[in-house]
């Protein structure tokens, strides 16, 4: 297990001495892109100059805030649709779909709408994720076994409680699969949207940087969004690990 | 406990012209599934229900638990009346294993008391002797994924016992078990029945179990599940898994068999509306 880590590190760490060693021998030009230690250190350069950070706040503050939206809604409509037979099979098939269409597309719409505000990130980030959540748990209630219920009942649990005490945590690793999908989407969202048309954020520094030919940025900001969303994804990861090792699923 | 309270105070269950029927859905006929049933348990005794699969002996279990509300008939509970409702003072263990995984052998028994209103206390004395009947107190803190199958229902039952039931229904508890820890687990249950003083009854499809562990047995019919025939066995309170080489227990097991297979050949032979199970191997044999 340590030993596969450490594998997976080494790929890792090769990938980027591999980066490294092109960008020195002048194989990727400057101007296309920094070598990874320079990289690095403008990073470090950014963040002590302090003036991405509210570019930082914003982005994350929508991504945590999408993010929480789609889980409590998501959550909420799953076991509404769990106990609402005809609704559930009517929207099934378009949950089965629903990744097929790009939500993006909507975008320009909803500025029209709500404006060149946060609204209309935080909704496509929303609407990007709150379908996984939805699914994964609707997985996760079917597969809850019937026997549980019943204990439940023998204990004389009430619906709030049997939720919280049993089904919810019953339901626990499918739930655990449909957040981590949703912090992908939810960043996917944010930082699209950004990209696309906004007045701040991360992805609109990202783009702007781009579109000036300034690397020094660029690269950096794109450095953090990666670390910023491993360190939310190694968060949850470590949540449903913890809840399968109980169970006895690796 | 001993046997002298046997027959002292209210009967602990009652059923009267029992019968429960299944709404037919989408065109299928309405379903008698059960009854009538008439059944009066004795207190503080063992009784087992053995019968053809798809006889509806879970149905009557849950019945009896108030699980499912009976489509005809009375079920009374310490001369108070069942409907759907789930009375205090009932503990069930089912076939199924119904430990909760994400808590510890310790926090699944002691959710046995989360609405008895008991102080911290009296909770911890309780679950500590739950464990112990139970033989789990060594592996309290163990997740149910790092137990055996058995000991997993042994968390079940020590779970039951934690309300100190007066009536425990045991619908096929060892039905995933292999043989050996059957008749170990049923030694269990009987030292645990003798212990607690409660009214056990126990759905079995194993005439074996049922023979070994049970004061009287009810034989019940193919579908729509009746009360055949009741066989007393005659056994000391005082019992464990080495009654089955007396000659009694041959003629029990015997006599329980000669009731039961008209009625399981009846229930194998129209396995059209029958469980999956039945469906499969008939399916099979075409």
């Amino acid at each position: 297990m340590t030993l596969l880590r450490l594998y997976r590190w080494a790929v890792v760490g090769a990938a980027i001495a591999l980066l490294e060693v092109l960008c020195l021998k002048r194989v990727i030009d400057p101007i296309t892109m920094q070598a990874p230690h320079l990289i690095v250190r403008d990073l470090y350069r950014l963040l002590a100059s302090g003036r991405m950070n509210g570019a930082i706040v914003k982005t994350l503050a929508n991504t945590v805030l999408s993010l929480v939206l789609a889980v409590g809604v998501g959550l909420i409509v799953a076991a509404l649709l769990h106990r609402r037979r005809t609704l559930r099979d009517t929207l099934d098939p378009l949950f089965a779909t629903y990744y097929a269409v790009p939500v993006f597309a909507f975008y320009p719409f909803f500025i029209v709408v709500f404006g060149l505000g946060d609204l209309p990130q935080i909704l496509i980030a929303f609407m990007l994720s709150v379908v996984a959540v939805i699914v994964n748990t609707l997985n996760g209630l079917d597969r809850i076994p019937p026997v549980l219920l019943k204990t439940a009942r023998i204990m004389g649990l009430g619906a709030a409680e049997t939720a919280l005490r049993v089904t919810l945590p019953a339901a626990g690793p499918h739930i655990v699969t449909g957040v981590k999908l949703a912090v992908a989407y939810a960043f996917i969202g944010i930082i699209g949207s950004e990209f696309i048309l906004s007045r701040g954020g991360i992805g609109y520094e990202i783009s702007f940087a781009y579109n000036n030919f300034e690397n020094a940025v660029m690269y950096p900001l794109i450095v953090l969004i990666l670390i910023a969303s491993v360190v939310l994804n190694s968060l949850v990861n470590g949540w449903e690990r913890t809840m399968l090792e109980r169970r006895g699923r690796r | 406990m001993s046997a002298v309270e046997a027959g002292a105070g209210p009967v602990p269950v009652s059923l009267r012209r029992v019968g429960k029927t299944f709404a037919g859905t989408s065109g299928r006929p309405v379903l008698q599934a059960l009854g009538p049933i008439d059944l009066e348990l004795r207190r503080g005794e063992f009784f087992a229900v053995v019968g053809p699969s798809g006889c509806g002996k879970s149905t009557l279990l849950e019945v009896i638990a108030g699980l499912t509300a009976a489509s005809e008939g009375s079920v009374e509970f310490e001369g108070a009346p069942i409907r759907g409702n789930v009375p205090d003072g009932v503990g069930v263990v089912f076939q199924e294993d119904a430990s909760l995984p994400w808590l510890t052998v310790r926090e699944n028994v002691a959710f046995g008391l989360r609405r008895s209103g008991l102080s911290r206390a009296a909770r911890e004395t309780r679950v500590g002797d739950a464990l112990r009947i139970a033989g789990l107190t060594d592996f309290a803190a163990a997740y149910p994924a790092q137990l055996s199958g058995g000991m997993r229902q042994r968390v079940c039952i020590a779970r039951t016992l934690v309300t100190q039931p007066r009536l425990i229904l045991l619908d096929e508890p060892f039905g995933a078990l292999d043989q050996q820890t059957r008749l170990l687990m049923g030694e269990e249950v009987l030292r645990v029945w003798r212990e607690t003083g409660a009214t056990v009854l126990l759905i079995t499809h194993a005439l074996d179990e049922a023979a070994m562990l049970a004061d009287r047995i009810g034989v019940m019919s193919a579908r729509p599940g009746r009360l055949k025939e009741i066989v007393e066995t005659g056994w000391p309170r005082q019992r464990d898994s080495g009654i089955i080489e007396r000659p009694e227990f041959g003629a029990i097991t015997a006599r329980l068999w000669h009731h039961l297979r008209q009625e399981s050949v009846k229930a194998l032979g129209r396995a059209a509306p029958g469980t999956a199970e039945e469906e499969t191997a008939v399916m099979g044999a075409r």
